[in-house]
This record gives structure tokens, sequence and C-alpha cells, in this order.
């Protein structure tokens, strides 16, 4: 009876994991899949190709006229309203003014600045929307004035919201028949087509996240990942190897151990203060924050798995090697690399596998040591001295510190989705190492 | 009970002393596993250790070359003489000593490596690093344990894919392979079948001609069928060390006597 309800529990347990994880992470890749597949407009080809030369700039150009010459009969419409209002009196000046300036707002977002105007200053001013999905919400706008009003039903005595038809709004004048063809030709004036944009993994981007990609952040938390482990991997491995074959059981050894098992436990902010206090503030290793204080402050702080891990794995090799190998004249040194080493490698990759995982979605060490939210991309030889952007980092910072989020979600969520996918794969080799472990011991 | 006096003429006449020792006691922390037992073992002959679980005589052959080292409270007393040295004097090299007398231990350890790699391994140890020779050596060592012919066409496979009669015979031609003058063998055999074992036995037999070899051994019929001397030990203690034809059918000591029909142990 006990039995049964004890796998009952695991079983719903297990369960609820699954589906926790199911709940989390299949938004999580619906979403941030669409940073990289989605339906680009017009705006989006002229960015990468003013940008980073991608695609065929003459066809470009074409396709460009011919959207120039969709979107003229709004531009004209506008036009010949405002000619006409010039003759009105003032006080229905004064009632169109704000509406017009809206409608020219919204269009701008649209379409991008009117022809003739001058080139706006923000990156994101000078262009339309770049993808369908916000050009449709941008359509809503030009459409629609937003309003709020008391509830009609007089329910509640909270305001509503309502929009407002602007075709309504500007009945009889001019600019009536443009809302109609900006809705039914609003294909044909920003050209939408379905794009793989792989590039959003290695393109820099502009203005804030408004566009291009993430390469910056990919690179950084890449570099940041492999300096942790490149100074954790020869610490973490000759101090298993002492633990485990040199220090002789003592009080002194045992507290050792302790305290190792204490540093796997401390909060990582507490390692990025440490990083901060004694990698830039008394070793002064770089003048500002960088890429090398941060990586060590991360391999500080995956250095107690690296060296739990391995000592496992140590210790899983059994004692037979050890005298089997002494037993023909080999010495302890000599033991330990030929025999001891690469019989507890899988062992040992697993742990830096999965340290290299944590190492990469860390966010805290890297807060004071490493992270910045806007860089260039520098050299490899002067990105180690310098700070980076990283995605951990760069993902709290879009949520907390971005002026308007909203207009590139696409982003974050790509961000999230990236960061999980190379964690999971990095888990996975892990597993695959695993695996490897299983069949060699079994010699199959 | 102490040790005993032997036989003196169980020393082959024209046989030389190989290894002898005197006094010798392995102590595990206070616990004196092995007390001061004397013997010594001629050449080119093998001697069987026997005795009931716990006797020490896996302990008094992994002494002999120095395996109980590994063992972080185990100290010995007495001497241990091999060639005129004392084994555990302080001028004795360990690592010369256990490439001069090689071991085979309880259970099949072949490292997971190929079997190419596991021959080869003390040979490279030794720092022959050249290819022929290396080859030479395993083809060499390999048919020595009479396991060449299974062998010779999966040398690369890893050594952990094969029967664990193969993987043993393959550790007993690991440690020929460093060419030792003694081998020692702890109950070579236990964890194998009967097949398996008669191959190990008869390898014994052919291996005197040219090494000597001690072996501890549960199996009494075992140690009638291929030692030449027999030491029968009992609580630390060796009762008798005698021929194992003297031992077998007419024990000096009436404690080996009631071992060797059966009535304990």
């Amino acid at each position: 009876m006990l039995d049964h309800s004890f796998t009952g529990m695991g079983f719903i347990s297990v369960g609820l994991m699954g589906v926790v994880l199911l709940v989390i992470l299949l938004p999580i890749v619906y979403r941030g899949a669409q940073a990289y597949i989605f339906t680009e407009t017009i705006e989006h080809r002229r960015f990468q190709n003013e940008k980073f030369q991608r695609g065929d700039a003459q066809e470009l150009a074409e396709e460009y006229r011919a959207v120039k010459a969709a979107r003229l009969p709004v531009y004209e419409a506008i036009e010949k309203f405002e000619a006409k209002k010039r003759e009105w009196p003032k006080d229905k000046k004064r009632e169109f003014r704000s509406e017009l300036k809206a409608v020219k707002k919204a269009l701008h977002h649209l379409l991008g600045p009117a022809p003739g105007e001058k080139t706006p200053v923000l990156m994101r001013q000078q262009f339309g929307q770049t993808r369908w999905d916000r050009a449709q919400v941008k359509l809503h706008e030009v459409l629609y004035r937003e309003d709020w009003v008391e509830d009609p039903t007089g329910q509640t005595k909270e305001l509503v919201q309502v929009f407002v038809p602007r075709v309504d709004l500007f009945k009889g004048t001019e600019l009536e028949p443009m809302f109609e063809y900006t809705e039914k030709n609003v294909e044909l004036m920003l050209r939408p087509k379905l794009t793989f944009y792989w590039q959003f993994l290695i393109d820099r981007s502009y203005d804030a996240h408004f566009f291009g990609g993430i390469g910056p952040e990919v690179r950084g938390t890449l570099l940041l990942t492999l300096g942790a482990i490149v100074f954790a991997i020869p610490f973490g491995i000759i101090a298993a190897i002492y633990l485990c074959e040199y220090a002789k059981p003592s009080k002194t050894v045992h507290v050792l151990r302790s305290c190792i098992n204490t540093l796997a436990g401390v909060p990582s902010i507490v390692f990025g203060l440490f990083g901060l206090a004694f990698f830039l503030n008394t070793l002064k290793l770089t003048e500002s924050k960088s890429v090398l204080a941060g990586s060590m402050t991360l391999s500080l702080m995956i250095l107690p798995t690296i060296i739990r891990a391995s000592e496992e794995a140590i210790m899983a090799v059994p004692f037979a090697y050890k005298e089997a190998s002494m037993g023909l004249g080999a010495g302890k040194w000599r033991t330990i690399c030929k025999v001891i080493l690469p019989a507890a490698l899988p062992g040992i990759l697993t742990g830096i596998v999965l340290s290299m995982g944590r190492a990469a979605g860390e966010t805290a060490p890297i807060i004071f040591t490493a992270a910045v939210s806007v860089g260039d991309k520098l050299p490899l030889t002067e990105a180690f001295f310098a700070p980076s952007q990283a995605l951990p980092w760069n993902i709290y910072n879009l949520c907390s510190e971005h002026e308007a989020v909203d207009s590139i979600r696409h982003v974050q969520y790509g961000m999230v989705f990236t960061l999980i996918a190379m964690v999971l794969l990095l888990n996975m080799l892990a597993i695959v190492f695993r695996a490897r472990l299983h069949s060699k011991t079994k010699g199959v | 009970m102490s040790t005993q006096k032997l036989t003196k003429d169980f020393i082959f006449d024209n046989k030389k002393t190989h290894l002898s020792f005197k006094d010798f006691s392995v102590y595990y922390g206070d616990f004196q596993a092995v007390k001061g037992v004397s013997g010594a073992f001629p050449e080119k002959t093998v001697t069987a250790i026997i005795g009931p679980s716990g006797c020490g005589k896996s302990t008094l052959l992994r002494s002999i070359n120095r395996m109980n080292d590994l063992i972080p409270v185990c100290h010995t007393s007495g001497s241990m003489i091999y060639e005129g040295l004392d084994i555990y004097g302080e001028r004795m090299d360990v690592v010369k000593l256990r490439q001069r007398i090689g071991m085979v231990f309880q259970k099949p350890n072949a490292f997971p490596k190929s079997i190419f790699d596991n021959i080869a391994y003390g040979p490279r140890l030794m720092g022959i690093k050249n290819k022929a020779e290396l080859n030479e050596i395993v083809e060499k060592s390999l048919t020595q344990a009479a396991i060449w012919d299974e062998v010779k066409d999966r040398l690369h496979k890893n050594a952990l894919g094969m029967s664990g009669g193969q993987q043993q015979r393959l550790c007993l031609a690991r440690a020929l392979a460093v060419e030792p003058d003694i081998l020692l063998m702890d109950e070579p055999t236990s964890a194998l079948d009967p097949k398996a074992t008669a191959k190990i036995e008869d390898l014994i037999c052919e291996l005197k001609e040219k090494y000597t070899i001690v072996i501890v051994t549960h199996n009494m019929q075992q140690a009638a069928r291929i030692s030449d001397l027999t030491a029968f030990m009992y609580e630390g203690n060796m009762v008798e060390f005698d021929t194992t034809d003297k031992i077998f059918t007419n024990p000096s000591m009436k404690q080996t006597e009631e071992y060797i029909t059966g009535r304990f142990g």
C-alpha cells in the first residue's frame, strides 16, 4: 500500500515537473523562434541592405519604387487635406489639428518618414515597421483612435477602452478615403514576406535593439563561459586529484571539503561582489569591468562544482585499475595521468559541461564585473579586456530598463530562447558524455 | 602458535632461493595480519599459499611487491629479501621492484583501453616507444598467455569487451610484458568458470619453466594440481611450508591435516 502511494507520488511529481517545464518552455520557444522566423516587410529588407549590404540592391530599389508608388496616394490625400484645411475657419482648424498630427505620427510609425521629410535622427524613425506583426499593430493605430470612456452599460464606474474609427472623425473631408485605401493596400505598401533571419544570432543591434540581432550578447556569453571554463578546469581537476589521491585523510582535508561544499552553495551575487572587490578594486586587473574579470568571477563560482564532480569521477574509478597500474611498476603520477584520469574523464567532462551551462546563464556575478548593455564589437584580443554584453544580463536589462520594450518583445524572447537553447545544448552534450561513459565501462 | 620449523629438504637441491623472508609481520594499524613468518621461494617453481579466509595469505603475497603500500595504515616488520636486497629497505626502488615482481589479481582488472594498449602499458612505462618493438612485445606476451590466436584480429578493440577468462589471461600477458622474474597470483581463478580456470592452470604449469610463481588459492585441488610447494597459513601464522606432495599426503601438523581433509576452513 505504502509502495503504491509512493510510486503514485513519484509519478505525480515527475508529471508536475514536466507540465511546468512545458508551460514555461513552449511559449518561450514559440515566441523566441519568432525572432528568427517571421514575416518581414520591405523596411526590414531596406535596413538589412543599408547596414549589412544583404540582398540585391537593385532589385530592392525597384521593389521600393513600386512600394513608394503604392504609398503615394496616402501622402497625396494628406497634402490635399492640409491644403483644404488652410481655408477653414480657425476653430475648425483647431478641431482637426491634433487629430491630424496623431494620424501623421501613426503613419510615420507604420511606413517611415514621409516623402520629402528631413531624415530623423533616431534610427527607429528612419524606417517603417520591419515586422509584419508590429505593422498590424501600427496599422490599427492609424485606423483607430484609442479612447477611454465611462462604461456605457453603466455597470461599473471604471473607464473602458474603446477604439473610435478615424474614418468617422474625418468624415466628409479629403482624408476620408485614405483610411480605406491604407487598410486595403497596406500589403502593397510594406510587401510582407516570410523570412528566416538566422543572422539574428550574429548581427549587432542598432538603436537599442530596435534593429539588428543579438550577436554581441551571444559572443559575450560565449567568451565569458569559455573564459570561466579555461580558468576553472585546471584548478578544479588539480584540486580534485589532490583531494582524492594525495591528501592524507585528516581534519584539515575534512574542513577543506566542507568549505568546498559550502562554496558551491554560496549565492552567486556574493561571488559577483567578491569579483568586483577583488579582481577590479584590489588587483585592478582592468580599468573598468571586463570579460576577464567576469570570467574569473564565474570560474570561482563554478570551481566547487567542478572539483566535486571530478572528485566523484576519480573516486568512481575502480581501485583495481590503480592496483594494476601500480603493480606494473607505474608511479603515482603516471597512474593518475595514464589510467585514473582517462577513466574518470567522461565524469569530469560531464561536470565541466554542466557547470558551463550554469556559467552561461548566471547574471549576478557579471553585473558588477563584466556586463554592459551597449557595446561595440571588438577584436578578440581586446574583447577580453573590455566589458561586454551578455545574454543573461541583457535579458534583465531589456525588461527592466528599456524605454520601449513593448516594441521589441521579439528581441527579448529571442534572447531568452537563444540562451535556453545554448544551455540545453550544453546539457545534451553532458548526457552524451555520460552515455559514452556507460558504454566505455561496459566495453561495448 | 609460533612459526613452525620447516623441513629442510623442501628446497630443491638444484634450485637457488629467489626470495626469502624472515620473521616477517604485516600490520593494519594495530591488527597484526601476518605474524612473524619465515620461508623462501625457490627459483622456477610454483608455490601455493593456502588457508582459510582471513588467514593473511593475500596480505603476505601483496607485501612481496609492496602492493600493501597502497593501504595507508599498513606497515611491516622483519625482512623480505629479494636478490640480496631488502624489499622494505630504504634503497629499494618500488617502481623497479614491481616491474621485476609482477602480479595478477583476483578479479580481471584490464584497463578500459584497447588490448594493445593494455599490454603495452608496462613496456611504455619503461620507456619503450618504438612501434615495432612494442608490437613484438605485445605478440610475445599474448602468445605466452595463450590468448594471441583469440585476440590477434581485435588488438585495437576495448579490452573490456572480452570474456572474464580472456581478460584474466590478458592481465597475465600484461604482467608478462615487462618480463618479470617472479609472478604473484592472488586467487587468479576465483572469478572464472571451470573451463577458463583449466586454461589458466595449464598456463601456470608452462610458465614455471621461466618464472618463479607464487599463487594464493582457496581451491585445494588447484594447489595440489599445479604447485611444487605449498604453504598453509592459519590466523597469520605459517603453520606448515613443505613440498606439495608432503602437505597433501602426509602433513606433519594436525591443523594442516584438518584443513586439507575439510574439517574446518
